[in-house]
């Protein structure tokens, strides 16, 4: 098969352009810590609300400014309703759903993951500026989809 | 091989009829999907209020089931079709026909079937149909018969193949042909893992018959299809650009082995990718995450070689009629004909969709932008603009060939004007999207500001940008119609050519790349690379599964 000489420069460069981007993705993944959100834990999407710690959604302390927040996304809102954490805290989100698939993230930050019943999901942001920070849902859920929200206050 | 000749066979009646059957149902989808795109984009950008009787999810469904699934499968099989009959000697026989029609029957209830409930307000599940959201049986029946009938087009071309291989022995098939065969093997492949998820997960769970549904699997049947769908609307818009646009602008085919290669790639690397758009999903290890990226990723190489074979045939094209100097080609090239015209502005679109595509695909960059509107932008300049633009283009001299009439100087005018409405309607709309998503505006959401977030209220107005936008594309899809409607049954009679370019000189093709077992064979051992251990995972490690919801 004929390639002709300016093509072969076109696709070499191509390609070698791509396969840095390729190893630049994998070391951002799995030499740097930043692999998309993945928990592999599973729950019974019907015991969700009996199920420690889902039974009472909310912040847990875990020291000086590390929490855990644990969420549940349901049609159509997120408990706890609404979440306080001071300034530079890290909060590791900790969300799954009881009923149909949400999705979970928080505008101006990389938090952004799907809610899936009978799984959770997580993440971890640091917030370093002050504000009432926007948690929406972003995946359809039925007809009260673009009222789900709540807020985290960071103070 | 003989360069084409104006005189050889067009398209015979029989095959005409039915290709114009399926491009028709096309254009009526995308006239009723264009009206509930408008209306979504009025109502995102708070300009109008939906009447009680509908809602925002309702045309929603309605506007991605017609656009995405219905007008682009119709278009496809009507396109090809006739191309097929037009490079093999002009006419589709007997077997062929039927096939055709039995699949554009088939389709057709299921579209039918598929409306009726969305209307009705019985299936606003968006057309991902992601459960455990529960449409009414029949939805997910209609989809069914949908996809068995386009299998039905693919047979089509199918037969017609192996009738030509039998009688031209040792030749190599026309590329169109070769093109057509590669899609719909694609496409083939591509809906049984969705075909499965209908038949053996949605329809039964739907029924009442079984009580609960493994959310995962399902999820992970649709995108081993959702993917190879998106190739699937993109490879006909190339066979246009490899072998159609090179013969409106009087030029020929760069490289037939390279296009043909290039088809090759496309049907390799299309499927064992699916997990790209679940990224930000838990039950799926980081790992094989990754996996599915790099495969996805390899869509790049094709992709540049595509682009180079389109500017080398636009440049050496231009030179030959005279143009000197480093760019004096370029003003050479037809740009008042809307055949080149519509599918050129196409390609220009492709390019900063083929740019957004690689950051949807990247794993750290996607968690700033899945499920954002972003994405919606993204599709909306691949599919809306490269590949709908293209169709228009197609559509400008195909309706012609097969009414045997011609398109005007003033329909040819036309056409120029819809090309500018659509294309100027699309960049401010994708533009306000891929904004607007960067700041995390979500996408399938109808109008909110949050009880008056600040965030939310910050979006509102490049949200009134998109829906201008809308109203533009609007515009441009009635103009659409009422030109194609022209050609269809006004347009005076005469002689059109189907454009269908050759290679300049006598070039040699590796016969290896018309070797189907071995490429099916490579194909399916990515799937079972990349889809055996995580499905067997899903089927044997799952949580309790989930009962049908209905929350509309």
């Amino acid at each position: 098969m004929h390639l002709h000489r300016y093509e072969k420069i076109w696709l070499i460069l191509g390609s070698g352009g791509l396969a840095l981007f390729i190893v630049l993705l994998c070391v951002n993944a799995f030499a740097m810590g930043m692999a998309p959100p993945s928990n592999m834990e599973m729950i019974d999407p019907a015991k969700v609300t009996e199920t420690p710690p889902f039974d009472n959604p909310g912040l847990k302390k875990l020291n000086d400014n590390e929490y855990d927040a644990y969420m549940t996304a349901f049609a159509f809102g997120f408990a706890p309703n609404k979440m306080e954490v001071p300034v530079g805290a890290k909060v590791n989100f900790h969300v799954t759903s009881p009923d149909v698939v949400h999705g979970f993230q928080i505008p101006g930050t990389n938090v952004n993951f799907m809610v899936m019943p009978g799984h959770i999901n997580s993440a971890t942001y640091t917030f370093d500026k002050p504000g009432e920070y926007l948690i929406l849902c972003n995946e359809y859920c039925g007809a009260g989809h673009q009222v789900m929200a709540t807020t985290i206050i960071v103070k | 091989m003989n360069p084409t000749t104006m005189g050889q066979a067009q398209v015979d009646r029989p095959t005409a009829r039915l290709s114009l059957a399926y491009v028709w149902v096309a254009y009526a989808a995308f006239g009723l999907a264009a009206l509930a795109g408008m209306l979504q984009g009025m109502v995102r950008g708070g300009l109008i209020e939906l009447p009680s009787w509908t809602n925002y999810y309702q045309i929603l469904t309605a506007h991605g089931v017609l656009m995405a699934l219905i007008f682009t499968t119709y278009f496809i099989i009507g396109f090809l079709l006739s191309g097929v009959a037009k490079t093999t000697g002009g006419s589709l026989h007997g077997t062929a026909r039927g096939l055709g029609w039995i699949g554009w029957i088939l389709m057709t209830i299921g579209t039918a079937m598929a409306v009726v409930t969305i209307v009705m307000n019985d299936a606003s599940v968006l057309y991902t149909f992601y459960a455990p959201l529960k449409a009414s049986p029949f939805f997910y029946i209609g989809s069914a018969l949908l996809v068995v009938g386009s299998w039905f087009g693919g047979f089509a071309i199918f037969s017609s193949y192996r009738k030509w291989r039998r009688e031209n022995r040792g030749k190599l098939s026309p590329l169109f042909v070769f093109m057509s065969v590669t899609t719909f093997i694609l496409w083939l492949i591509a809906t049984v893992p969705v075909a499965v998820e209908v038949l053996f997960q949605l329809i039964p769970w739907s029924l009442g018959w079984t009580p609960s549904i493994n959310i995962m699997l399902s999820r992970t049947l649709f995108w081993f299809f959702g993917h190879p769908l998106v190739y699937f609307w993109l490879m006909p818009a190339y066979i246009a650009w490899y072998v159609c646009v090179p013969r409106v602008i009087g030029g020929h085919i760069f490289s037939d082995s390279l296009a043909r290669l290039s088809f090759i790639l496309l049907l390799l690397f299309s499927m064992p990718v699916g997990f790209h758009h679940q990224l930000m999903e838990p039950g799926i290890s980081p790992g094989w995450k990754m996996i599915h990226v790099i495969l996805t990723l390899i869509v790049v190489v094709p992709s540049l070689m595509t682009a180079f074979s389109m500017f080398a045939t636009f440049e050496t094209t231009g030179r030959k009629k005279g143009g000197v100097g480093l760019f004096g080609w370029f003003k050479k090239l037809p740009w008042s004909d809307v055949r080149f015209f519509a599918p050129f502005v196409g390609m220009l679109f492709f390019i900063p969709a083929g740019a957004g595509g690689i950051i949807n695909a990247s794993n750290q960059m996607n968690a700033v932008v899945h499920n954002t509107i972003f994405v919606t932008g993204h599709f909306h300049i691949t599919i809306g603009a490269a590949v709908a633009l293209t169709f228009f283009g197609v559509s400008y001299w195909l309706i012609p060939v097969l009414t045997g009439r011609t398109l005007t100087r003033t329909a040819n005018r036309m056409g120029m004007v819809q090309t500018v409405f659509w294309s100027v309607g699309m960049f401010l709309m994708s533009f306000a999207m891929h904004y607007l998503g960067l700041q995390g505006t979500p996408r399938r959401t109808d109008y909110t500001t949050y009880m008056d977030h600040p965030t939310a209220l910050g979006w509102m107005d490049y949200q009134r940008v998109m829906g201008f936008g809308g109203g533009l594309l609007f515009v441009a899809a009635v103009l659409l119609i009422l030109i194609l409607g022209y050609l269809t049954f006004y347009a005076p009679k005469g002689k059109t050519e189907y454009p269908i370019a050759e290679p300049e000189t006598e070039q040699h093709t590796p016969r290896i790349l018309e070797r189907w077992p071995v490429w099916v064979g490579v194909l399916l051992f990515l799937i079972v690379m990349a889809y055996g251990i995580p499905i067997a995972d899903q089927l044997t490690h799952n949580p309790p599964g989930s009962p049908p919801i209905r929350t509309w």
